[in-house]
């Protein structure tokens, strides 16, 4: 009997999850910090996740460089070598896509972020990958966002 | 029997007991695009007075379910009819005035006379088959004195929200702050006024079927192989980039930065590359388009095999929405095949 309601507990609960379920494939935030703050509560966020920012593409520098008018716009680079690796080996197709990045660009005083939604990269990788990783890159993407967003 | 209810009550209960909280459902849904108090980005700018005093919360309603088709505005299906209505609670309390109400009774005016009207006082800023104006918001890439960009008139997003009662209020009105200005100060009547309304929606009957690439956009990446050696190959590739009149920035790993100098896989090569002038427009169409950069080729060694890889453009184009940029992705699409093209044949 015990079981029995314990079951029906958790289906609820598996329905309540399925309600919030969003499949979104671009995620986005904005914070309230001018952009070098925010790049820099980026920066920490990932790192404070676990991940290791490989490169930041400089692309307002290139753009002003060439004589063309742009506020602050970068790219960053960010993976774990181990997952990287194990991706590229199962999946070749995903070589393109990595290592997975997030666009940041100011906007007036405030700074809005972007990245592909870590779950769109499951169609890519095919069967080869267990899609679980994507489900964990996408909470911890939102979890970096988060903490972007509420960074003053 | 009593089980299943049990099931069925608990997954509401949520649901009856919580109404949904505005603030936070604009926070997660809106806030990046629109901006914290509605001041507008990638967005247009909702907290205009103007503009919150000359929209009635179906139009918000219907916005938000229904999206603008290939305007970057997404069309939030998931939402419940609660939570958007939570969503359009929480844009109206940043109005000091109430808001207005509209019938959905069409008005009866001349098309065909509206139609004259439109070519001379709407097409400049709406475009002549009322595509709007051109790229998104109030971003880096768009001057900030502009508060709002001309809405595309015969976008089927829009066409479903609007009633044409709010479109006659618009153009008796106009929308201080903006540059769409009173029809009755300019000089119509206000049967001129009810034509051009007919007119605007009669956009719906000649609404253009969207245009499908030809390529196939469930390929998820431009991969080839190629007949050279991995150093031939990326010498192949610089050639190849700049033949198509891209400026190379860097070769490096696709490790780089992830392991310690010196122990990467140097069987697995990037090559970033960028044309300035390509890249501003695409930027001035939309500003996320960020996830694209920089333009980059991989070269992988694997098992005495060189492949060449790139993202496809058009795979990735329909996470923004944008028709102007599904133009660009396109072009690059052709880049990309042409420098792969060029390097491993």
């Amino acid at each position: 009997m015990k079981n029995r309601y314990l079951r029906v507990a958790v289906i609820a609960l598996l329905l309540q999850l399925s309600q919030l379920a969003r499949a979104e494939e671009m995620i986005m935030t904005r914070s309230v910090l001018p952009f070098p703050e925010a790049m820099l509560a980026l920066q920490e966020s990932i790192t404070a996740h676990g991940y290791t920012v490989s490169r930041v593409q400089r692309i307002d520098i290139g753009l002003t460089g060439m004589g063309y008018k742009t506020d602050k716009y970068r790219v960053v680079f960010a993976g774990k070598i181990d997952e990287i690796r194990m991706l590229k080996e199962k999946s070749p197709l995903m070589a393109p896509y990595l290592p997975p990045k997030v666009s940041i660009f100011a906007e007036g005083e405030q700074t809005v972020l972007a990245t592909i939604n870590p779950k769109l990269y499951a169609d890519i990788a095919g069967d080869a990958v267990d899609p679980v990783i994507f489900d964990r890159w996408e909470s911890d993407l939102r979890s970096i966002f988060h903490d972007v967003n509420i960074a003053r | 029997m009593r089980l299943i209810f049990l099931v069925i009550s608990l997954a509401l209960m949520p649901v009856v007991m919580a109404a949904p909280d505005g603030s936070a459902l604009y926070a997660g849904h809106c806030s990046a695009c629109h901006g914290d108090e509605g001041g507008g980005g990638v967005g247009v700018p909702l907290s205009l007075p103007s503009f919150l005093e000359s929209v009635d919360d179906g139009f918000l309603a219907r916005t938000i379910r229904h999206g603008r088709p290939g305007r970057v505005m997404p069309a939030f299906s998931k939402l419940s009819d609660a939570q958007i209505n939570a969503i359009v609670s929480h844009i109206r309390g940043w109005s000091k005035k109430p808001a207005p109400q509209f019938s959905m009774q069409l008005v009866q005016g001349d098309a065909a006379h509206g139609q004259k009207l439109y070519a001379s006082y709407c097409a400049g800023c709406h475009g002549a088959d009322g595509e709007g104006g051109k790229g998104t918001g109030v971003t880096f890439s768009r001057r900030r004195d502009l508060p709002i960009i001309a809405p595309a008139l015969n976008n089927p997003g829009f066409l479903e929200a609007v009633s044409d009662e709010m479109i006659r209020h618009t153009l008796l009105y106009g929308r201080e702050g903006t540059p769409m200005r009173s029809f009755l100060v300019q000089g119509l009547s206000e049967q001129d006024i009810d034509d051009l309304v007919s007119h605007v929606r009669s956009f719906a009957a000649r609404e253009a079927a969207p245009v499908k690439p030809a390529v196939d956009i469930t390929e998820t990446v431009i991969v080839a192989e190629s007949s050279y050696t991995l150093e031939e190959t990326v010498e192949n590739l610089k050639a190849a980039i700049v033949g198509q009149n891209f400026i190379l920035i860097r070769t490096d790993t696709l490790e780089h930065g992830l392991v310690p100098e010196g122990e990467e896989n140097q069987q697995e090569v990037i090559l970033h590359f960028c044309n300035f002038s390509f890249l501003f427009d695409a930027l001035l169409v939309d500003p996320r388009v960020g996830m694209f950069l920089p333009c980059r080729v991989t070269v992988i060694e694997k098992d005495g095999k060189v492949t060449v890889s790139t993202i496809n453009p058009l795979y990735l184009s329909h996470l923004f929405n944008n028709a102007e940029l599904d133009e660009f992705c396109e072009q690059m699409h052709g880049l990309y095949s042409a420098i792969i093209e060029d390097a491993t044949l």
